[in-house]
Formats: C-alpha cells, structure tokens, sequence
C-alpha cells in the first residue's frame, strides 16, 4: 500500500512536471515568435512563395468560404425571423445579420474554416518536411527554415483571411437576403433600406482588424506545431492535430479579449 | 576574423566536448580532417557521429574545446555569418531530403536560384553539367522526387550539394538502407565526385558504419568509440590496426 505521504510527493511531482512542460511549451513558442518576427522584415523577401501562400490560402478557399457563408447566411436570417416575427421586427433582419456577420460570423467562422483547411495543411506540409530532413537541408544551406518555410505562410494568411472574411460577409449577406426576401416575404426595399440605418463602417473594421490578428494566430500556432515535429508518420498527425485545435480554441478566446478591447477603441 | 591556416587540414577539433545534459557525447576529441582527401568517420550507432557533423556545420556549438574548419573558428562566428559560412559545404543526407514539391531540375537548380544571380539559360547549363555528373539521365528532369528510385534520389541529391561548388562535401550514412548494387553506385559516385574536384582540393567526410565501403574508398579513416576518437590512420594501416574495438567492429 502506497503512504499518504508518498501520494502527495507523487502528485506534487506530477504537477510540478506539468507546470514545468508548459512553461518550456511557453518558452519555445516565444522564442519561435521572437525568431519569425526577426526573419519576416529581413532580405531576401521570397514573394514566390508568398504568392503561391496566397494562391492556396485564399483562392482556394474561395468556394467553402463560399459555401459557409451562404448557408450561415441563410440559417441565421431564418432563425432571426422564428425570434423577431412575432414581435413584428421582421424587417430588422437585414441589419441584425448584416451587423453580427461583420463583427463576428465572418471573421470567427471564417478563421475556422481556415485553421481547419490551411493550419492542418502547413502543420502537415511542414512537419513531413522536419521528419524526411528537408528542414534540415534547407539549414546546411544556410537557409533559415523560418524565413523560408513559415515567413511566406504566416504573411499570406494574414493577407487573405481580411479578404476571405469580407467575401465571406458579402455572401453571408446575400444568402441572408435570399431568405428573407423570397422565403420569408419581407419586402425587398424595407429589408435593404434598414442595414445602412444601423450598420456603421466601425462594424466592418472591427470585423477586418479581427481577421487578420485571427490570420496571425492561426498561421503561427500552425507553422510552430508543424516545426515541432518529431518521430514520423505519427508525429505528423499529432502536430495537424494541435495545430488545428489550437489555432480554432485560440481564434474563439482571443475574438471575446479583441471584441472588448476593440469596442473601447473604435 | 583571423584566419588560421587551412592548407593541410580542412577541418580541426581541438579538445572539443558536447554536453548535453547530464550526457556527454563528445569527450575532449581532438582530431584533424586532411584537406582535399576522403575521411570516412566509422563508429557504432550513438558514438557521437551525427553531433561531431553538426559541429562541422556549426549547427550546434561546442560545450568547450574548439572546431576550426577552413581555417575559422565556428563558435566565433555569428548566426548570420554561419549562414553565408555553410555555401562553403556540400551535404548528402542519408534519405537525400529532396524537397518533394520540386522537380529534379528545381532541386538542382534550388542553391542556384537561393544564392546566385545566374540568368534562366546559365541555370539550365548548369542543372545540365551537374546532371551529367553525377549520371543522371535527361528524362529524369522533370520527374518529382516520389517518381525516382532511391538510388536516382542520391544522384540528385549530390548534384544539389555540388551546385556551389563546395570546398567540403559531406555525407551522412550514405549507403545505409541501400540494396548491395545501389550502394555500389553510391560509393562510386563518392569516389568519383572527389576525383572530379580533386583540382579544387574539395575534402570529403562520410560519417558511415559500412565496413566494407570505407575500406575502399576512403584515404582516412576515424574511428569513434564513446566520444572520443580510438583511431585515425590512413586506410591502409587502419586495416592492420591492432586496437582490439576495431579488431572487433571490422571483424563483425
């Protein structure tokens, strides 16, 4: 039988290695930051690389952006209807989605769909380059991997996701008009005529600001885990899978401190 | 930045030790690589073969003791001055690491386009003289690193590492996990690439644990047993060492 005492010393220890293997995570990810910021305003700039980012991060999102979009557009008018209607503010439906989708549908939802399509692949990309010595290569080259390989990532990500959020809020909005206007009968002018009574230009930026810190983060932790890599096939699905999970968990609490921060500031 | 003088010696350990954690990998290891031959470091898995590579690169630092290597001090040197240092080496990996998004030519053509400002057409010219170098057929050109055999991907990984015309060439267990004709290919090439470049004295290290290869290839051979080198003798009294670890280790 194990003594009272040597239970508490056993989970203290544990605690303690916990403690200190989140500390030395912490301590990592600073000094990847430290080294990712250094390198990003340095020659050369590789715009190849950064455009092809582009190409992947953006336009090839263009149709699941598209595709969610439409459809959160679509449910969100729906469900606003079910609440207001039998209020008689039917007709507030334009500037309720309208305003939300701005804010917080199109950035949030949007840097989901993103971590989920682009951080899994960088983390993916990157982390079979780590195990097959690719990074390594680029090292004895006398190529900073950083600046090579995450620099362009991050940099295109926090390009597009400004970008794929406002398509995503234009389309957002037209499915949300698409309900409301020919579901759900609301007369077409009224619907229209009420977004710019309540929706300011303020609505919009705090949305934008928020989707590039969210590009930001998403690229980093995605870049930073596919670096983390160790130890073959099973590496490489442990790293997409922090990168995914951390980029969206960070993405939902950093948009409640930005909202906050944001809405003393604008 | 002095320079010491490099004309015999490419590369110089002077009293280094490695420390990593309560491990110590390299203890006080002083040795000398000649300038412009093959030095093949022999040893069994975890003598501290791959550490004392990374040192040659300056990929890590020294705990004490100093590494020289044409002539400068790496632990001197700064990170970026390292960067531009390491143009100075060639490297084969052991799986080649080919950057598998590129083609055969991009690989090739990859430190040409990263560290050079050759035109398009002077790029191709040299891609081609590589390619024939190290024996590599035209149609492979195009292909992508998953579309060759391992033994293609070695070729062209050589031919990345010689794109800059390096002053050291290294190769990390180039023959280990290859069928016995392939690994016949690959030492020829070795040995070949250090005749072609003999002119330019580039010097060779193989880090390997293949008995039989280095024996015939090399013109020195180290051997290191629990961080420190046991031997370092040219390959003909290597074969005739009485040192009763490498007795064993050529006898297995």
């Amino acid at each position: 039988m194990i003594s009272r005492e040597h239970a508490v010393t056993k989970t203290v220890e544990l605690l303690g290695a916990k403690v200190i293997e989140t500390l030395n995570g912490l301590g990592r990810f600073t000094s990847y930051l430290n080294s990712v910021m250094f390198w990003m305003f340095r020659k050369p700039y590789r715009w190849h690389l950064f455009f092809d980012q582009m190409y992947f991060v953006a336009n090839k999102s263009l149709f699941i952006i598209g595709l969610v979009s439409i459809f959160t557009g679509a449910v969100f008018a729906y469900q606003t209807y079910l609440g207001f209607a039998g209020l008689g503010f039917d007709s507030f439906i334009g500037p309720v989605v309208a305003i939300s989708m701005a804010k917080e549908l199109a950035p949030v939802l949007g840097g989901l769909v993103i971590s989920g399509r682009c951080g899994a692949a960088m983390a993916a990309n990157i982390g079979t380059m780590k195990v097959t010595e690719q990074v390594d290569a680029l090292e004895v080259m006398g190529i900073n991997s950083h600046q090579y390989l995450a620099v362009p990532r991050i940099a295109a990500t926090v390009v597009s996701l400004p970008i794929l959020s406002s398509i995503f809020l234009l389309i957002g909005n037209f499915g949300s008009w698409l309900i409301g206007t020919k579901v759900l009968a609301i007369d077409e002018m009224t619907y229209l005529s009420k977004i710019p009574e309540f929706v300011e230009m303020k609505d919009v930026y705090e949305g934008l600001i928020k989707a590039m810190v969210f590009g930001f983060l998403i690229s980093i932790i995605a870049t930073y885990h596919g670096f983390q890599v160790k130890g073959g096939a099973e590496g490489v699905g442990r790293g997409t899978n922090l990168a995914v999970v951390w980029g969206m968990v960070i993405v939902l609490v950093v948009d409640f401190f930005l909202t906050s921060i944001l809405t003393l500031i604008l | 930045m002095n320079i010491r003088d490099h004309d015999e010696y490419a590369i110089e350990f002077n009293n280094l030790t490695k420390v990593f954690g309560e491990h110590t990998v390299l203890n006080d290891l002083s040795f000398k690589v000649h300038r412009g031959k093959i030095t093949t470091i022999l040893g069994f898995s975890g003598a501290g073969k791959s550490t004392l590579l990374k040192h040659i690169l300056g990929l890590i630092k020294p705990t004490s003791g100093e590494v020289i290597v044409l002539g400068r001090d790496i632990a001197e040197l700064s990170e970026l001055r390292i960067r531009e240092f390491r143009k100075k080496f060639g490297m084969l990996f052991q799986y080649a690491a080919l950057f598998d998004s590129l083609s055969t030519f991009e690989n090739i053509a990859f430190p040409l386009r990263e560290f050079t400002k050759l035109k398009e057409i002077e790029i191709q010219g040299k891609v081609g003289e590589l390619m024939k170098a190290v024996g590599l057929a035209e149609h492979s050109i195009h292909k992508l690193p998953s579309e060759i055999s391992g033994g293609m991907r070695k070729r062209v990984g050589l031919a990345r590492a010689l794109a800059l015309e390096p002053e050291i060439m290294l190769y990390d267990e180039p023959t280990t996990g290859l069928d016995p004709i392939t690994t016949k290919m690959v030492n020829d090439l070795i040995k070949e690439t250090a005749k072609n470049n003999v002119d330019k004295r580039m010097t060779s290290v193989i880090i390997s644990h293949d008995v039989e290869a280095t024996l015939k290839i090399s013109d020195y051979v180290a051997f290191l047993e629990n961080g420190q080198m046991v031997e370092h003798l040219p390959v003909n009294e290597f074969r005739k060492s009485q040192n009763p670890i490498i007795r064993r280790f050529l006898e297995l």
